[in-house]
């Protein structure tokens, strides 16, 4: 009987060999340059993904991105209640402005992603780091927000160029993410 | 995909390699598809595959962050003993169906 299986090991393995033929994604570079929540995680998501499917992953936080990696701000985004207006639509834009409106938008929808068993963004940040993927910030938003490798979270690996950044993406078959 | 022949069973699996019949599952079937994905299973393994297994007949869906708080390994350790989509290649192993979790 094992001999019958091992013809079925030779039916999976040319079916693996066929998908690098199609151009598999091998590897994934994510840039996050947003810091409101929404962004941030799908940057997060699409990350961890991709290391979940198995495809190598590297991300690079850039301009209001770098909050998102800061142990000051990782755990406290916020969405924007103003200048989006899939945010409740058909609300007007000036309740979005109201003191307060933003932050409690943000706990409701903080609130809805625990239902999923959605990460807070250091824990997220923490399963990427354990699974393989490297986190990097931008040498240059860093500079421009003053910013050093202590107020990053532990995981963030190094404040890089973004010359670094494309060093770290080569290879064939690496696909690019903006956010 | 095509059936798996196996101690005299018939067991059907789907186009992702996943078992149709969880219940056709057997350790010693474990380790050939584990083979067929070059993974030598270990006590470790087992341990992993029959709590995926138990969560699946509870219904619980299945995430990363859910095995790293199984008690019996954390996501580095899940990535090493499952190389090249951990949860994934665990379910195929176990004969559970695809994990449809995106986190």
């Amino acid at each position: 009987m094992n001999d019958i299986l091992e013809k079925k090991d030779e039916v999976i393995i040319p079916q693996l060999e066929q998908l690098e033929k199609k151009g598999r994604i091998t590897k994934m570079m994510i840039i996050c340059s947003k810091g409101t929540l929404e962004n941030v995680y799908a940057a997060l998501v699409l990350a961890n993904g991709a290391l979940m499917e198995g495809i190598q992953a590297d991300m690079f936080f850039t301009f209001f991105g770098l909050q998102a990696i800061t142990k000051a701000h990782a755990d406290h985004l916020h969405t924007a209640t103003v200048g989006n207006p899939a945010f409740m639509p058909g609300m007007p834009t000036i309740l979005g402005g109201l003191p307060g409106f933003e932050s409690f938008a943000s706990f409701m929808m903080k609130k809805e992603m625990e239902k999923l068993d959605m990460p807070h963004v250091s824990e997220f940040v923490q399963m990427i780091d354990a699974a393989g993927g490297e986190i990097y910030a931008c040498k240059l938003a860093a500079d421009m927000f003053k910013l050093k490798k202590e107020d990053f979270l532990p995981e963030v690996k190094d404040i890089i160029t973004v010359g670094d950044m494309y060093t770290l993406a080569e290879g064939e078959g690496t696909h690019f993410i903006f956010i | 995909m095509e059936p798996i022949l196996f101690n005299g069973l018939t067991i059907a699996t789907d186009e992702g390699g996943y078992l149709k019949d969880a219940k056709q599952w057997s350790p010693d079937l474990a380790v050939k598809i584990a083979a067929s994905l070059r993974i030598d299973l270990t006590e470790k393994h087992f341990q992993l595959i029959h709590w995926l297994r138990e969560k699946y007949t509870e219904g619980v869906p299945l995430t990363i962050r859910k095995v790293a708080n199984s008690g019996i390994v954390d996501i580095k350790q899940f990535y090493q003993l499952f190389p090249g989509g951990p949860l994934k290649n665990a379910a195929r192993i176990a004969g559970i169906p695809k994990p449809v979790s995106c986190i």
